[in-house]
C-alpha cells in the first residue's frame, strides 16, 4: 500500500505520524510546499510575541523521517493529481504513484486587493513570523489589519515588544464571530491598557509607506503593517482534479472525498458544511482518517470548537454559540468592566452551548470540559462561574465549632474529646496531646488545638470572674 | 524493657518502641518521625498483637492440623502438580509488606526449590510504574534518592498524585516550610494544605506534565547548563512537548493555563525544589510514561542529582522498596538484578549453588499471573504470602474466579483474610513485632525491625514455612533472619541495590544504612546521584512520551470517572486495620464520594445506599457528598472488598501496572 500525503503542515504531518503509529509497514511519501520541517502553527503568535522559542515550534525532528521510514519531500509543490493513473505530479516534474492520497493543503492568508498591500506582511507562516519579528526590531509604530483571533494575538505580541500598535477591524467589535458586543468592547479596553489602540468599523483602503489609509481618507501611521484578514482553504489542486469542492474539499464522515481513494483533512476540508480553521479539529480528522486508511473503522462527526486566545495578560476563552439571546437560551452573565472581567454562559436544554470568559478565571477548565462533553449543567450554575466560592470555610473559631467536629484527623480526635480531657485536667496542648494524641500525626492541627485549649482556659477565667 | 522497632504499616516506617503492656511510644532517633510523630494507625498498632482474630494454628481444608501434617500435605501436592504439569504449574505471590529476608527467601524458593518462573507480588500494583520510569531515566530505582529530611530545606515541592496527609501523616512535617503544589482530582487533606492545587481530570496527569514542561521551555526556565552537562535526549523531548501547548492541555486536563504557569514558575524560581510522584500518577495503563514526563520536567529544571533538590517517588507499602529489590518480582534477581542478564544469573546462581542454566527466566506479572490461574496453560497451585488479592487486585471478581479454579491455594497470613478464606491450606505466620527482619523504607534506608514479643505458640515465621517446604522438596534453606540476611548480602553484591556492607549490627548502631553499600565499612549512599546517575554514561536520560486517554473513558452507559485510593485510618486491603476498633470507629465502612451537583442530578442524598457499577462488576456502598471532588468523578477507598470489582485491569505496557486510578462507572440510588 502506497500512501501519498500532499501538505506537511499541522494536519498533514499529524496524519503521517498517526498512520505510522498504526501501521509500521505502509509506504508513505509526504510533500510539503514549505522548505521547513513541519512546525506548530498554533505557537506562531507566541513566537511573534517572544513567549515561545523558535525551536519550540518543531513538530517532528529531521531524524524522525528516517527513523520511521517516511519519505518527506520539502519545498515541493504538487501541481496535479492524475486520478486515472493514480499519480501526483509536482512542479519540478516528479511523478509519485499512490494507492491512497490525502490532501492536507491547508489554507492561505487572505490578502485584501488594495493598493500597496505588498508593503504589508501577512501573518500565516513561520517565514512570515520571522519577517515580522525582524521588521519590528526597527519599526516605530505598527498597524495590524484584522481584529479576529490572529490579529488580536499579533497586535498584543507586537505591543509586548514595545511597539505602539493600532488594530484595525472592519466589524463593529473585535472577534465578532466568537464574542458578543460587550465582550468585544471589553477586549478592546483590555488591549488598550496593554498599548494596543483598537479602531473598529473601519476599512483599510491603501497601504502607504507611512501607514494605512482608511476609506475615509484618514492615515493611520505605521512603518510596519501586518495582515490578519483571515484564511481561505487551498482547494485548487482538488478542483483541478475534478473533486467536489464547495468552500473546502467536500469529505464524508470517513474524511473521503467523492473519489474513494482520496481523502482530505484539516483546513482544506469541508465536513458537513463546515470548514474548521483550528488545529484541534484537524488533529481529530487526522486520527479518524489514519484509522480508516489503515483498515480500521472510525467516523468523524464534527468538532466542538474552543477559541482560546494566546496573549500575555489577556485571558480569553470563547466557545460555541456565544451570541444566543434570552429568547433562545438561558443566559447567565457576570460583568465587571472596571476589572476586565466578563463571564457568560449560554445554556440550552440543560447543556452548556456557549461560553465567554474574559479575564483570568479558574472556571475556564471546568467550563471547557462541560462544553466539550455536552454534559448537563447543574441547576444553579453559580458554582461554575465562581469556583471555590462554594467551598466550606476553613475550620471556624473554636467557639463556633461543634463538639463533633474532628480537629485532629491523624488521630481522629474531636473538639468534644479535647474539651473532655481539658475538663479532666489537661490544661495545655502537651496535656491534650498526651491524653488524646491530637497534634502527634502530621502536626498541622496544633494551632487549632491551641485555640481550643486557650478558649477553654479564657472561658474559665470569665466564669470565675462572674462568680466572685 | 522497651524494644526499639518500626511501625507495621507504610513505607515511612516510623520508629516506635514497644514497652510494657505493649504500650507504643514514638522514637525520636529515627529521621522519618524524629519529631515523635505517629498517626492513629501507628499508635494503635499494638492491638494487632492482641485483638483476638489471629490465626493460631495451621488449617487444612478448614480443620486445625499439626504443622508437619500441613507442610507434608502442601509439599506432596506441589510435587504431584509439578510432576504432572511442569514446574510453572506452581506459582508464588508475595507482598510489599514482607521483610527483605522473606522477599529474598521467597524468590530463591520459587526459582530453586520449585523451579518456577511464576512469581510476582502485590508491589506490582504499587510501585512498578515509578520504578520502571526511574530505571529508564536514572539507571536505578531508589524511590527517594535522598534522605526524607532533605525535604525540610525545600522551597517548593510538587506532589503529583499523592495524599500524604492521609497515607503517611508524619511525612507532612517534612514539608512544613515548603510551598506545596498538589496535583490531584480531589481536594484531599493534602491538597487543602497546598499553596497551589491543580485538579486535573482523572487519567490526564501525563498531559499536565507535558504542559508544564512546555511552559518551562517557552518561558526560558530550562536549566540549559545542567541539561547539557548531566543529561541526554532533551532535543526529542523538547520537540514532543511542542504538541502540548498549555491551552490544549487546559482543554484535556481542565487545569487553567494560569495555574500551570504559576506552578512552573514557582518550581523554577525555587532555590531548592522537588518533584514527587505517588500512586495517583502511577496507577495507570500509561503510568510509566506519566512518571517519565514528571521526571523530564524535573530534569529540565535541573533538579535530580542536585544537593537540596530532586525527583522521588513515594513508596506505599512498608517494605515496598526492599520488596522490589530482592527477587520476588517476576523479572528480577536479588540486588535489583535483571533475571535475563547472563552475568546476574551467573552471580546469583553461584551464591545459590546451582548452575545458572537451572534458573528459570522471567515469569508473568502480577495481574497476568492471577488471570492465568487455573487456566489450561496457567498455574494449578498458588502459594500466597502477605497479600490479599481478593480485595486488592483489579477486576477482583474475575480474580476470585481464577483462584476458584486452582487445584491448590496455600495462604500464609496472620488473619483470615478474604483470600485466606478460600485457601485449602492456611498457615499462621508471625507478624511485625513477633519477628526480626530488615525493611527498606521509602528513602532506601535499610532499617532493623526487632522482635518485641513472643508469637503465639503455634505460629511460625514465613521463613520457617519456606525452609520447611524447601526441606521437604530436597533443599536446605536458612530460616534464621540474620543468616538469611547474610546470604542476601552476598547475593546482592555487585547489583544496583548492593547490601553487602550492611549488617544488623551497623543498622542497630544508628538510624539505618542507605544502599548501595558495597563493602564493609562503606558509609552507605544517602544521595546516590550527586556526582553521576547510574546509567552507563553517568547522565540522566530524557525520554520523549506522549499523552493518550485512559483505557476506558466515560460514555452514556458509564458516565462518570471512578478513582480509588486510601483513607487515613485504614491500610491497603484492610486485613490488619479493619480488625482494630479505634480505626474501625474512624473509618467504619466503604463509601463513594460524589460532588453535590452530581448527587443532585442523580437524586442522591448523604447516607443513601447506592449501587456503583462498571463493565466488570458492581458494589453497594454509602454515598458521601463533598465538593472536594470534581463533578465528573467519584471516589472510593479500596480497603474493603468491592471497589476493585469495578477497576480496570488494563496494563501499562512497560511496568504491567493495572489502571486502578481511572475507569468509567455508573452510580444509582437504590430506592
Amino acid at each position: 500500500m502506497r500512501l501519498v500525503v500532499v501538505g506537511n503542515g499541522m494536519a498533514g504531518s499529524r496524519l503521517v505520524s498517526e498512520v505510522r503509529a498504526r501501521d509500521p509497514q505502509m509506504r508513505i511519501t509526504v510533500f510539503g510546499a514549505e522548505t521547513r520541517r513541519p512546525y506548530n502553527r498554533v505557537l506562531l503568535s507566541n513566537v511573534l510575541a517572544g513567549s515561545s522559542r523558535p525551536e519550540q515550534v518543531r513538530l517532528l525532528d529531521a531524524a524522525w523521517y528516517d527513523a520511521h521510514r517516511v519519505t518527506a519531500v520539502f519545498g515541493s509543490t504538487v501541481t496535479h493529481v492524475d486520478r486515472e493513473t493514480r499519480h501526483v505530479v509536482t512542479a519540478d516534474g516528479r511523478r509519485e504513484p499512490y494507492d491512497l492520497l490525502v490532501l492536507a493543503t491547508g489554507s492561505d492568508a487572505i490578502v485584501p486587493p488594495i493598493p500597496g498591500v505588498e508593503r504589508a506582511i501577512p501573518f500565516r507562516t513561520l517565514d512570515d513570523c520571522e519577517r515580522i519579528v525582524q521588521a519590528a526590531a526597527s519599526a516605530r509604530r505598527a498597524v495590524v489589519v484584522g481584529g479576529g483571533l490572529l490579529g488580536v494575538e499579533a497586535a498584543r505580541g507586537l505591543a509586548g515588544r514595545g511597539l505602539p500598535v493600532t488594530l484595525l477591524h472592519l466589524a463593529d467589535h473585535l472577534m465578532e464571530r466568537q464574542l458578543d458586543v460587550e465582550a468585544g468592547e471589553l477586549l478592546g479596553e483590555t488591549l488598550a491598557g496593554l498599548g494596543v489602540e483598537t479602531r473598529t468599523g473601519v476599512t483599510a483602503s491603501r497601504v502607504d509607506d507611512d501607514g494605512v489609509r482608511l476609506a475615509d481618507g484618514e492615515l493611520v501611521e505605521a512603518d510596519l503593517v501586518v495582515l490578519a484578514c483571515g484564511v481561505r482553504p487551498v482547494t485548487g489542486l482538488a478542483a483541478e482534479a475534478g473533486l467536489e469542492v464547495r468552500r473546502g474539499v467536500v469529505v464524508d464522515d470517513e474524511l473521503r472525498t467523492d473519489d474513494p481513494s482520496i481523502f482530505a483533512v484539516g483546513e482544506c476540508a469541508e465536513h458537513d458544511g463546515t470548514v474548521y480553521g483550528l488545529v484541534a479539529p484537524a488533529w481529530e480528522q487526522a486520527a479518524v482518517a489514519a484509522d480508516v486508511i489503515t483498515g480500521g473503522k472510525a467516523l468523524y462527526r464534527g468538532s466542538r470548537t474552543v477559541t482560546r486566545l494566546k496573549a500575555r495578560s489577556v485571558e480569553l476563552a470563547a466557545m460555541g454559540e456565544t451570541q444566543l439571546g434570552e429568547e433562545h437560551a438561558e443566559v447567565v452573565r457576570f460583568s465587571h468592566r472596571a476589572r476586565g472581567t466578563y463571564r457568560k454562559l449560554v445554556i440550552r436544554d440543560g447543556r452548556l452551548v456557549g461560553v465567554i470568559l474574559l479575564g483570568e478565571s479558574d472556571a475556564v477548565g471546568t467550563l471547557t470540559q462541560l462544553f466539550d462533553r455536552g454534559a448537563p449543567v447543574p441547576g444553579d450554575p453559580a458554582g461554575l462561574l465562581f469556583p471555590g466560592s462554594a467551598q466550606a470555610p476553613a475550620a471556624g473559631s473554636p467557639t463556633l465549632m461543634p463538639d463533633a467536629a474532628t480537629v485532629c484527623l491523624c488521630n481522629n480526635v474531636t473538639k468534644g474529646q479535647i474539651r473532655a480531657c481539658w475538663e479532666a485536667g489537661a490544661n495545655d496542648v502537651a496535656g491534650v496531646a498526651a491524653a488524646t494524641r491530637a497534634t502527634t500525626g502530621c502536626g498541622t492541627c496544633r494551632d487549632a488545638v491551641e485555640g481550643i485549649v486557650g478558649w477553654l482556659c479564657s472561658q474559665e477565667g470569665i466564669q470565675e470572674g462572674a462568680s466572685v | 524493657m522497651a524494644v526499639k522497632t518500626h511501625c507495621p504499616y507504610c513505607a515511612l516506617q516510623c520508629g516506635m518502641e514497644i514497652g510494657a503492656g505493649l504500650a507504643i511510644t514514638p522514637r525520636t532517633d529515627v529521621p522519618a518521625n524524629a519529631s515523635g510523630a505517629l498517626c492513629q494507625k501507628g499508635w494503635t498498632a499494638g492491638e494487632l498483637l492482641t485483638n483476638g482474630t489471629r490465626l493460631t494454628t495451621p488449617l487444612l481444608h478448614g480443620e486445625a492440623v499439626a504443622w508437619d501434617v500441613a507442610l507434608d500435605y502442601v509439599a506432596d501436592r506441589l510435587s504431584a502438580i509439578r510432576a504432572e504439569h511442569g514446574p510453572d504449574a506452581v506459582a508464588v505471590f508475595g507482598g510489599g509488606g514482607l521483610t527483605n529476608e522473606k522477599a529474598y527467601a521467597l524468590g530463591k524458593f520459587a526459582r530453586v526449590a520449585l523451579g518456577t518462573s511464576q512469581i510476582d507480588y502485590n508491589g506490582r500494583f504499587c510501585m512498578s510504574s515509578a520504578a520502571a520510569a526511574s530505571i529508564r531515566a536514572f539507571g536505578m530505582d531508589r524511590g527517594m534518592p535522598f534522605p526524607v529530611t532533605d525535604l525540610a530545606e525545600a522551597d517548593v515541592v510538587l506532589l503529583a498524585g499523592g495524599n500524604v496527609a492521609e497515607t503517611m501523616p508524619p511525612f507532612v512535617r517534612h514539608l512544613e516550610d515548603a510551598r506545596l503544589i498538589v496535583i490531584d482530582p480531589r481536594r484531599t487533606q493534602t491538597a487543602r494544605r497546598a499553596w497551589l492545587h491543580l485538579q486535573p481530570t482523572p487519567g490526564t496527569d501525563l498531559a499536565l506534565a507535558l504542559g508544564l514542561l512546555h511552559l518551562a521551555i517557552a518561558d526560558d526556565l530550562v536549566d540549559e547548563e545542567y541539561v547539557a552537562a548531566r543529561t541526554t535526549g532533551f532535543d526529542d523531548v523538547r520537540t514532543s512537548a511542542s504538541a502540548w501547548w498549555p491551552e490544549r492541555v487546559e482543554r484535556v486536563t481542565g487545569v487553567p493555563v494560569h495555574r500551570m504557569r504559576q506552578a512552573v514558575r514557582a518550581l523554577a524560581a525555587a532555590g531548592n525544589a522537588y518533584v514527587l510522584t505517588g500512586r495517583g500518577a502511577e496507577q495507570h495503563a500509561k503510568g510509566t510514561d506519566t512518571v517519565t514526563a514528571f521526571i523530564n520536567l524535573a530534569l529540565a529544571l535541573g533538579l535530580p542529582g542536585t544537593q537540596g533538590s530532586g525527583y522521588g517517588c513515594l513508596t506505599g507499602q512498608g517494605n515496598g522498596q526492599g520488596g522490589r529489590e530482592h527477587g520476588q518480582k517476576a523479572d528480577q534477581l536479588p540486588g535489583y538484578r535483571k533475571i535475563d542478564d547472563p552475568a546476574a544469573r551467573e552471580h546469583v546462581a553461584g551464591v545459590w549453588g546451582i548452575p545458572a542454566d537451572d534458573l528459570p527466566g522471567p515469569g508473568r506479572s502480577a495481574y497476568e499471573l492471577l488471570d492465568a490461574l487455573g487456566r489450561p496453560d496457567g498455574p494449578r497451585a498458588l502459594l500466597l504470602f502477605g497479600s490479599n488479592p481478593i480485595v486488592s487486585a483489579p477486576d477482583s471478581e474475575r480474580v476470585a474466579a481464577r483462584i476458584g479454579d486452582l487445584d491448590l491455594l496455600v495462604a500464609c497470613d496472620i488473619v483470615m483474610s478474604e483470600t485466606a478464606v478460600l485457601a485449602d491450606v492456611v498457615l499462621p505466620v508471625t507478624q511485625w513485632a513477633e519477628e526480626t527482619g530488615t525493611m527498606t523504607n521509602l528513602e532506601g534506608r535499610v532499617l532493623l525491625r526487632r522482635r518485641a514479643v513472643a508469637p503465639p505458640p503455634q505460629v511460625r515465621s514465613d521463613l520457617d514455612v519456606i525452609a520447611g517446604l524447601a526441606a521437604r522438596l530436597g533443599h536446605r534453606f536458612a530460616s534464621d533472619p540474620a543468616e538469611v540476611f547474610d546470604e542476601l548480602r552476598r547475593a546482592s553484591a555487585g547489583g544496583p541495590a548492593d547490601y553487602s556492607g550492611i549488617t544488623y549490627e551497623r543498622i542497630a548502631a544508628g538510624p539505618g544504612v542507605f544502599w548501595p553499600c558495597p563493602q564493609d565499612g562503606h558509609p552507605g549512599t544517602p544521595r546516590p546521584f550527586l556526582d553521576a546517575f547510574a546509567t552507563p554514561d553517568g547522565r540522566a536520560r530524557f525520554v520523549a512520551v506522549q499523552h493518550r486517554p485512559p483505557a476506558e473513558e466515560p460514555d452514556d452507559d458509564y458516565p462518570v470517572y471512578l478513582s480509588t485510593g486510601r483513607v487515613l485510618a485504614q491500610y491497603q486491603s484492610g486485613a490488619q486495620t479493619r480488625r482494630i476498633a479505634p480505626l474501625v470507629e474512624a473509618a467504619p465502612e466503604p463509601y463513594v464520594e460524589l460532588h453535590p451537583d452530581l448527587a443532585a442530578r442523580l437524586d442522591i442524598a448523604p447516607g443513601d445506599v447506592v449501587r456503583v457499577s462498571s463493565r466488570r462488576g458492581e458494589t453497594k456502598v454509602v454515598a458521601r457528598i463533598s465538593d472536594s471532588i470534581r463533578r465528573d468523578t467519584v471516589f472510593m477507598p479500596f480497603h474493603w472488598e468491592g471497589a476493585n470489582r469495578l477497576t480496570n485491569p488494563a496494563l501499562d505496557p512497560t511496568s504491567r501496572m493495572p489502571e486502578f486510578k481511572v475507569c468509567a462507572v455508573r452510580v444509582e440510588r437504590i430506592s
